[in-house]
């Protein structure tokens, strides 16, 4: 059977794994290529590494860092943040990335999802969408307003019709974040991510919101997410993917074990 | 060992490349240098993309190449899209033969209630005789991302279901594939790879 998969993420900021806490402060919380292996020895279905650098010369330090994370990572292995041109993409490609993820560029240029499918497969193209509840709208889950620039920034794009667009342009996967749900530890926005998921045929990453296991469970259920990304695991009680996993597939969740 | 690697520019090669050295081997890419693959020990075709792609196998002369070199005992294998095109051909780009090792063809995952494409870790059901999964048990979970399979045959070496029971591996002599990559399925894909650079050259009957 197809197993849910659990993905950590690592975002990124210089070359090292930061990790913010209570929104406000950033904590040093470590070497990417270490955190990789320990995710991937630990049980993580795929790693997603999100670069959160500004600026220019912080993305030669990003292909160092991808390069070096790569290196001994035999996991499926995404990079978003920063990617706004195929050739961007390529690069990222040939220092080690399976997939890359893209998000406000897209949406600025939406062929740029057909250009990286063209070139690398659409298995390659990850299309990361941030979107928040639109209350005014006639439905305000599927009319869930797409948001760029960290969920500052408002695009008139629409959560399903964009994702329905995105398909159609060959990407390969959503990873979906729920800006109502993200940062709160209540859970998933199930609703959300199941309307999502039944409106494409590509999987559907669920994100934001996770605090506990029994979110996972909600949002691979009720949410009929494929994936779901833990971007602390040690925010939800468990110790690792693996301790995760042995607590979903108690409530009969398919997930790879042993890890 | 001189392994080569197969780029018909579908793709990106890094990751399988990056396995094969981590396993000790010395990949040779080659995109139409038929020298590569005359002096080659091994012989990967991996493949992310559309079986169309496959098209340049033949354009290059690449595709008689291999032929010479499986007659001559060479191991060969074919990961995903390369797998599929040891078979006569695909429906996702009928005008396009295949090898035809096999003389079965592939064709798209039913449409249905479930997802296609088939994108994750799903488990293997192997038959212990193989030689390319030795050391791998049923159950073991492998990396798929795929649209398009190849049925279950006389030669497949490991099933795996999604939707229906589909070809995960195929053997037959020096003759190998893999509908999953083993360049991503973490240790129970590094050992099938290792597997794979291990076997007995065996020419094909």
């Amino acid at each position: 059977m197809l197993t849910k998969r659990i993905i950590a993420c690592l975002d990124v900021r210089e070359g090292r794994v930061v990790k913010g806490i209570q929104f406000v402060d950033i904590v040093d919380a470590g070497d990417p290529a270490e955190l990789a292996a320990r995710h991937a020895r630990e049980g993580a279905d795929e790693i997603v590494l999100l670069d959160i650098t500004a600026t220019h010369e912080g993305r030669k330090t990003l292909l160092d860092t991808v390069r070096r994370t790569a290196k001994e990572l035999f996991v499926p292995f995404c990079v978003g943040g920063g990617i706004r041109t195929a050739s961007d993409a390529e690069q990222v490609f040939d220092a080690g990335a399976d997939k890359v993820s893209v998000n406000s560029a897209a949406i600025a240029d939406p062929s740029l999802i057909d250009a990286i499918g063209r070139s690398f497969g659409a298995q390659a193209v990850v299309v990361a969408i941030d979107a928040r509840r639109d209350p005014s709208a006639a439905d305000p889950v599927r009319d869930a307003q797409v948001l760029v620039a960290g969920g500052r920034k408002v695009t008139g794009r629409r959560v399903v019709e964009w994702a329905r667009e995105a398909e159609s342009r060959g990407a390969g996967e959503i990873l979906l974040t729920s800006m109502d749900a993200d940062g709160t530890r209540a859970g998933f926005d199930c609703e959300l991510t199941a309307a999502v998921s039944a409106a494409v045929s590509i999987p559907v990453i669920a994100s934001g919101g996770a605090g506990a296991v029994a979110h996972f469970t909600d949002v691979f259920t009720r949410g009929r997410a494929d994936a779901a990304l833990a971007a602390s695991i040690f925010h939800f009680g468990v110790s690792s993917a693996c301790a995760l996993k042995a607590e979903l597939v108690q409530s009969g969740i398919p997930v790879r074990l042993p890890c | 060992m001189r392994v080569a690697v197969i780029d018909y520019k579908a793709g990106n090669l890094t990751s399988v490349l990056k396995a094969l050295r981590h396993l000790g081997a010395e990949p040779e890419v080659t995109d139409s240098d038929l020298v590569v693959l005359a002096r080659a020990g091994r012989i990967v075709l991996p493949g992310v993309g559309h079986f169309a792609a496959t098209r340049r196998l033949d354009e290059t002369g690449m595709t008689g190449e291999i032929r010479v070199a499986i007659a001559r005992g060479v191991p060969f294998l074919g990961i995903c899209v390369g797998m599929q095109w040891l078979f006569a051909g695909s429906s996702e780009a009928p005008d396009q033969p295949g090898l035809a090792a096999f003389p079965e063809q592939c064709a798209r995952f039913p449409e249905g209630a479930e997802k296609v494409p088939h994108v994750g870790w799903n488990a293997l059901e192997v038959n212990p005789a193989s030689r390319l999964l030795a050391g791998v048990s049923s159950g073991a979970h492998v990396y798929f991302t795929h649209s398009y399979r190849a049925p279950v045959i006389a030669a497949t070496t490991a099933a795996t279901t999604y939707i229906e029971p589909f070809s995960a591996a195929v053997e037959r002599d020096n003759i190998f594939g893999v509908q999953f990559h083993p360049e991503k399925s973490g240790d129970t894909g590094l050992k099938i790879l290792s597997n794979f650079l291990g076997v007995e050259s065996e020419p094909a009957c």
